[in-house]
């Protein structure tokens, strides 16, 4: 991925603070943020969140062979997420007893420095979830 | 106005050192014009899927260059892109080029040139298919996006790592009775076991390999294909869906929902059951993705596809055979071309070229085709054409 560096600050709100939206029409929470509804399209009615900081672990696998930037962490633990309000995330699950990592396990969003610098010399940040005990 | 697939040809799949992306591409089309019995100039229109050039050659504008190779300039010639299922969208873009009445006689063409690069520039490449700012950004990658489906799928259903690998084995064996396939290399479940994990539970003999090769198809409206006394296969039903890049924005993790909706309608189109289907190629892209692909496409019951696969029911001579080719896991996975690679086997098998893995007593045969980790699905049925 090319993290140039208006690429980057455009995605500050969503990458440092989790924000989202959610549509006051059905109730529904998304991440990352959409300019429709997928449900109710021009009927919905988005607002932009903040969202939840915990959630549980739907699915996840340790990554072996990692992309560009990724080898300094590999292998590391990816996850989807389902956060406190049944939006959804992928994220890296880092500072967790293995043993912990499964399906079910809460866990709570933390900020860290996502890849090794590439070739547009941007150092990208934002969430990483841990396991809460 | 039914359509007909009146040719077909394909290259071998491998690590063409020695051939160029054009170099393919122009060997399967001239294959498919030669066994259609047609001359170049009966061809109206062109449509080719490719997904990756630019990335993988630093060439686009794939459409015109085809036209030029062929030496078929000035007809239009486009070209289709949803990654791994951009051969699939070809092939349905040309058949509605026929079906809408436009055209009467057209080529279809599927090619990638993946071996120029390092794999780490490759699997970039490949990155595209899924949703890069929100999943590839946290370090995800193809393997680890079908692993996450993996490990849902063995958490709601028990599917294990060894019925996983019964895949892997299955489409070995059919690859060594393919003279195309890139791999000619029987296997064993302890040989896929033992590989090394990439995205676990996913494992090196769980991945499809990087390779070169191109097929090509010519398709004809029914009324030409008996004004010129063609023979061929009549495709019954080609459906498409969509859904989100981002897997993480999917309802479930345990089924790509956009087969079962392109499944559905192709099966509606085509007034026919699942039952009805006496072989598929699926998109196998890693071993659990054709168990997902059993399932969604109705052969076996939600959550009873490992099982299934272990049990034999998708070999050869099993109830419904699965990859006749070798799929993509042993025939090898250019990924533009495999859509229509999967379409030439169908043409194959139904013409009774198959040869010794010819399924016995096929009648009609499905082709399955995902983009990325199932944000595309492309579904056809195919029947002998009775003129
Ligand atoms: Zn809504």
């Amino acid at each position: 991925m090319q993290n140039t560096a208006p690429l980057n600050w455009r995605r500050f709100p969503e990458r440092y603070l989790l924000r989202g939206s959610y549509c006051e029409t059905c109730k529904q929470a998304f991440f990352p943020s959409r300019a429709i509804c997928p449900n109710c399209r021009r009927k919905g009615k988005l607002i932009s969140i903040e969202m939840p900081r915990t959630g549980k672990i739907i699915s996840y696998t340790r990554v072996h062979v990692p992309p560009e930037g990724f080898k300094n962490e590999a292998p590391y633990y990816l996850a989807i997420i389902e956060l406190e309000n049944g939006a959804k995330v992928l994220s890296q699950i880092v500072d967790s007893d293995p043993e912990k990592i499964k399906i079910g396990a809460k866990v709570k969003k933390v900020f860290r420095r996502i890849a090794e610098p590439d070739e547009y010399g941007t150092i990208t940040y934002g969430y990483k979830f841990k396991v809460v005990e | 106005m039914r359509v007909v697939i009146v040719g077909a040809g394909i290259t071998k799949f491998a690590e063409h050192w020695n051939k160029s992306f054009r170099e393919l591409i122009v060997e399967a089309a001239v294959k498919a014009i030669e066994s259609s019995g047609l001359k170049g100039e009966q061809i109206e229109a062109i449509y080719g899927g490719c997904m990756a050039s630019g990335r993988l050659i630093g060439q686009e504008h794939i459409g015109a260059l085809i036209a030029d190779q062929l030496g078929l300039n000035p007809i239009p010639s486009t070209r289709c892109e949803a990654a791994c299922a951009s051969g699939g969208v070809a092939l349905r873009t040309a058949y509605l080029a026929i079906k809408s009445g436009l055209h009467s006689i057209v080529a279809v063409g599927g090619v990638e040139k993946m071996t120029e690069l390092s794999t780490q520039a490759v699997s970039f490449a490949l990155g595209g298919a899924g949703d890069q700012e929100i999943e590839l950004f946290h370090g995800a990658t193809f393997p680890s996006l079908y692993a996450l489906l993996a490990r849902a799928h063995m958490h709601a259903y028990g599917t294990t790592e060894e019925q996983m690998a019964s895949v892997a084995v299955k489409n070995h064996a059919n690859a060594l009775l393919n003279p195309n396939a890139q791999f000619h290399k029987e296997i064993t479940i302890e040989d896929v076991m033992n590989s090394a994990y990439v995205a676990e539970p996913i494992k090196l003999l769980d991945c499809s390999p990087i390779t070169d090769g191109a097929a090509a198809l010519i398709l004809a409206s029914e009324d030409k294909a008996k004004e010129l006394g063609l023979k061929g296969v009549e495709i019954l039903a080609s459906e498409q869906a969509s859904d989100t890049l981002a897997l993480s924005s999917r309802e479930s993790l345990t089924e790509l929902k956009a087969t079962r909706i392109a499944a559905q309608k192709a099966y509606e189109r085509a007034g026919i059951r699942p039952s009805d289907i006496d072989f598929a190629e699926v998109h196998d892209c890693f071993t659990i993705a054709e168990i997902l692909a059993i399932e969604d496409l109705g052969f076996f019951k939600k959550g009873e596809g490992g099982l299934a696969s272990e049990k034999g029911k998708t070999s050869l001579k099993g109830k419904i055979p699965i990859n006749p080719s070798g799929g993509l896991k042993a025939k090898g996975h250019p990924v533009g071309a495999t859509g229509v690679a999967q379409a030439v086997e169908a043409y194959m098998q139904l013409m009774g070229l198959a040869d010794k893995r010819q399924v016995k007593n096929a009648r009609i045969g499905l082709t399955h085709n995902v983009g990325g980790s199932g944000a595309t699905a492309v579904v056809t049925i195919y029947k002998r054409f009775k003129g």
